[in-house]
């Protein structure tokens, strides 16, 4: 008797009440926020030793030069969280650029059909290795550390080890365009639209659940501060020749595999697969087919970067891609993402790649040698991942 | 006579839980100690903080071995000090030799070079020591449990072991393994090793140990001479109450039948032709408990991840669920049909530590909070928070990571999972592993809940006590078979511990 009023006591409901600090934080973990916070650093630094690293003009080349890892590490987020990892996407992106290349320049086949055909053999390159790697249960690192090395035998192959010149002017335009600066201001307001939008679905439809919302001040400091960077962003892109067009396909697969991986239950069961693989296999998920997915997405999002890049440089070259995946990687781990799986943000891959390519620029505008370039890079990519797992102790302690 | 082993007030706390609370413990040189109680009584906790697994300073109290207080950072600081201690999952290398795994880590070494004739030669002495006539070159995986664990002591000898301390030794035995086992025992006290014996097996500690401790709730309880005690005794000391005081008994009135199983055979998943489940029959009635006993290894829990669609073994026979005839080959199928398993090992396949609580609570019934295939995060905070308030979970918010809560509280989660998928059959593997005697109680007034509701419960379960305070129905399984049935006014601890050894 003792016992069940002992129990009787102990009920209590748990609150999800919030402080103003958690309530505009609360959603992104503090790592990202690090990161962000590392970044405005970084370029405050670049900024004061290289006067011209802050112009409008350097910054729309920086958002242009992070497009094709920013693509990559979108995928690779995906395939690290469900514990795998894919050392092939950079040999992908020089076999799909160079059947991109082939297709317009020796076929002659109209943009659309190049593009649609490079991305559909992405995703077969994708599916292959992720049936091997779901089916077959052969680890990720050796199914993919062998498609790393067959892709780009092939390309080898195909192309002759030549450059193959892209003239179509279509394909041209993705990697090189910039959008007219009145279409800006529009993309930036319908942005800013969106957020108010979401916002207000948001409240709405947590008051019809009967939850509590957050004070309507603290949503109005969020929405303003996100639409203020959107303004920026757009003001600053339009001083110079308007948004480049490599940089809006990499927001528009951000949104979309953001969405997937938070909203969507495939993205939910990525979580539960790189978090504890047995417990969902035991939750009824069926882990073969979803592994093969991410796989295949995967090697959809490298040909996507790899249009973008034969693009930029109007030809395909054979080592088009190489060691893009390592770079990919970087930016996941920069971000946050554990090899470990289970743990990793899209967003956190994008910060983590802007993060790579602003080290890369700067450097670069310095005037700093490249062998400079690869040691701090490297060095940055093991001090950040120190950094986290001795502050992940002190707070297990 | 002299002690060689004195811990003093070892107070040991986890979040939420105080594992061990001033317990005392005195071993004799060359005796053999058994130390008593029920899981969850701190036995296993207190071997971890006499063998360095929890490092000084991470409890409170003293050791003090052959009168010298000692304070281990780390288990090889323990084992300089002559303490060895045998976990019930033996911690050998499979892919290795004998002779390898004996000296793992203390390989003897010229010039860093390691000198295998004499490991091989010493290995075979040590071999011999505890009777084993194995060559040292035999690996492991090739050694049935009995001599692994033989192994293991050996391993231990060879490091000079004053004190060796052996964890349920015997679950996974044989009778015939379990006798050279205490032959060994009792060759080793004469030679003067001091022997710490971990079971609840009440025949065996009265057939070896000198002296018995008994804890219980994480405190020393008595210690007693062998001579000057009996088995009934120490019982009463390790449950420390009357029964019916810690299962609340409530009488269940069985509706229609619900699972029938007849004809049932699983194949083992590697060795193909040999069957872990032979011929099983049993049906399960709506609104009751089944409680199934028996040994490790006695096939229990391949029962139940057959029946769920996770065992990865061939299965043959009759499955009908409400009359049906199912054929369940996969995990989602199970849940479809209306099975959920809570798992034996909350940890390792009940739930995702890095996920929040709601998060896990819906994993297994995704379709409720979603619509194609986009998750409603208002549908799943509702649902999180019926469940964390239908079974009193506690925890700080719906977004705390599972893998910071109690493990009461966490198997709670599992059960919140588990109860989303409105299963009709609900196979519970040790519910109440690890668990404190609170949340245990209030596991099982939830269980007696949905058995009200109409849910059949299967109960596996290694705690007697459990099964027979809990269960309408016992079964009582033993390599693969069903060995007998009780109702459970038949059922003592005597009559299931016959059948769960063979005996008919």
């Amino acid at each position: 008797m003792q016992l069940q009023k002992e129990l009787q006591d102990r009920r209590d409901v748990p609150a999800t009440r919030k402080s103003l600090w958690s309530s505009l934080f609360g959603e992104m973990d503090v790592r990202a926020y690090t990161m962000v916070g590392a970044l405005v650093l970084l370029w405050v630094l670049f900024g004061i030793l290289n006067p011209t690293f802050l112009t409008s003009r350097n910054l729309s080349n920086l958002f242009t030069q992070m497009s094709v890892t920013s693509i990559l590490a979108i995928g690779m987020v995906l395939v690290i969280v469900a514990a795998h990892i894919d050392l092939s996407v950079g040999s992908i992106v020089g076999l799909t650029g160079g059947i991109a290349a082939i297709l317009s320049n020796w076929l002659g086949l109209p943009a659309i059909i190049v593009i649609l055909a490079t991305m559909a053999a992405g995703a077969v390159l994708g599916l292959l290795q992720g049936w091997l790697v779901a089916y077959k249960a052969i680890p990720a690192f050796i199914v993919t550390l062998g498609g790393m090395m067959v892709f780009r035998g092939v390309l080898m192959g195909v192309t002759e080890s030549k450059t193959i010149p892209i003239s179509d002017p279509v394909i041209g335009l993705l990697g090189n365009a910039y959008f007219a600066k009145g279409f800006g201001i529009v993309i930036g307001l319908l942005a800013v639209g969106f957020l108010l939008w979401s916002t207000y679905r948001k409240r709405s439809s947590r008051q019809k659940y009967g939850f509590e919302v957050a004070p309507l001040g603290v949503d109005i400091i969020k929405v303003f501060f996100l639409a203020l960077l959107v303004g920026s962003f757009v003001f600053v892109m339009n001083n110079y020749k308007g948004i480049p067009f490599p940089i809006i396909f990499v927001i528009v697969l951000a949104i979309i595999f953001y969405f997937i991986s938070t909203k969507t239950t495939f993205g939910r069961h990525i979580y539960a697969i790189g978090g504890n693989m047995e417990a969902a296999r035991l939750s009824g998920i069926p882990i073969k087919r979803k592994t093969m997915l991410i796989f295949v997405l995967n090697g959809l999002l490298a040909s996507i970067a790899a249009i973008v890049l034969t693009s930029r440089l109007a030809s395909a070259t054979i080592t088009a891609g190489n060691m893009a995946e390592m770079d990919a990687i970087a930016a996941c781990v920069i971000g946050g993402t554990s090899l470990m799986g289970g743990v990793g943000t899209v967003i956190g891959a994008i910060i983590g790649a802007l993060v790579m390519t602003t080290l890369d620029n700067g450097m670069s505008l310095m005037g700093l040698e490249s062998f400079w370039q690869y040691v701090v890079k490297g060095s940055i990519l093991v001090i950040a991942v120190w950094l986290d797992i001795s502050n992940r102790r002190k707070g297990v302690k | 006579m002299m002690h060689v082993l004195e811990m003093s007030d070892i107070t040991k706390e986890f979040p939420g839980v105080k594992a061990l609370d001033r317990v005392n413990f005195k071993v004799r040189k060359g005796e053999i100690h058994a130390l008593c109680g029920e899981n969850g009584a701190g036995k296993s906790t207190l071997m971890k903080v006499l063998s360095g697994l929890y490092p000084a300073g991470t409890y409170s109290g003293e050791i003090i071995i052959e009168g010298q207080s000692r304070q281990f950072q780390q288990i090889s600081d323990a084992e300089k000090a002559g303490i060895a201690i045998i976990h019930q999952e033996l911690a050998l290398v499979k892919e290795m030799t004998v002779g390898e795994n004996i000296f793992l880590g203390a390989e003897p070494c010229r010039h860093g070079v390691i000198q295998w004739d004499e490991l091989y030669h010493n290995a075979s002495v040590w071999l011999k020591k505890v009777g084993l006539n194995i060559s040292p070159n035999v690996k492991i995986g090739h050694l049935g449990i009995g001599q692994q664990q033989l192994v293991e002591i050996a391993k231990a000898l060879s490091k000079h072991t004053k004190i060796l301390i052996l964890d349920e030794p015997t679950a996974a035995l044989t009778e015939s393994e379990v006798s050279i086992l205490m032959g060994i025992l009792n060759q080793l006290r004469s030679e003067g090793v001091s022997c710490v014996y971990i079971s609840h097996k009440m025949p065996e500690v009265f057939a070896l140990a000198d002296s018995i401790t008994v804890l219980r709730d994480g405190r020393t309880i008595a210690t007693l001479d062998r001579e000057e005690t009996d088995d009934d005794k120490v019982v009463s000391l390790m449950v420390g109450r009357e029964l019916t005081e810690r299962y609340p008994r409530v009488d269940h009135i069985p509706g229609n039948t619900v699972l029938e199983v007849s004809h049932y055979n699983v194949w083992h998943p590697e060795k193909r032709n040999q069957r872990v489940l032979r011929d099983i029959h049993f049906t399960l009635r709506k609104g009751e408990i089944l409680g199934i006993a028996g040994l490790m290894g006695a096939g229990r829990t391949e029962l139940a991840s057959s029946l769920f669609g996770a065992y990865e073994g061939r299965s043959e026979g009759d499955v009908r669920i409400e009359g049906k005839a199912v054929r369940i080959r996969s995990v989602a199928e199970a849940i479809k049909a209306g099975i959920a398993l809570v798992t034996e090992d909350r940890k390792r396949q009940g739930l995702v530590m890095g996920m929040d609580v709601k998060r896990n609570t819906t994993m297994a019934a995704m379709g409720k909070v979603s619509k194609l295939g986009v998750i409603n995060e208002n549908e799943e905070i509702k649902w999180g928070r019926q469940y964390v308030q239908e079974l009193k979970t506690k925890t700080s918010s719906l977004e705390t990571l599972v893998g910071t809560l109690s493990g009461g509280n966490q198997q709670k989660v599992v059960l919140g999972k588990w109860l989303m998928s409105d299963p009709k059959i609900l196979i519970m593997d040790e519910p109440t592993r690890g668990i404190d005697v609170g949340a245990k109680y209030e596991i099982y007034n939830l269980m007696n809940r949905l058995v009200d509701q109409g849910v059949a419960i299967i109960m596996i379960s290694s705690e007697l006590p459990e099964v027979l305070g809990m269960s309408d129905r016992i079964m009582v399984m033993c390599e693969g078979e069903l060995v007998k049935e009780f109702h459970w006014r038949e059922a003592t601890q005597e009559n299931i511990m016959i059948a769960a050894a063979g005996g008919k």
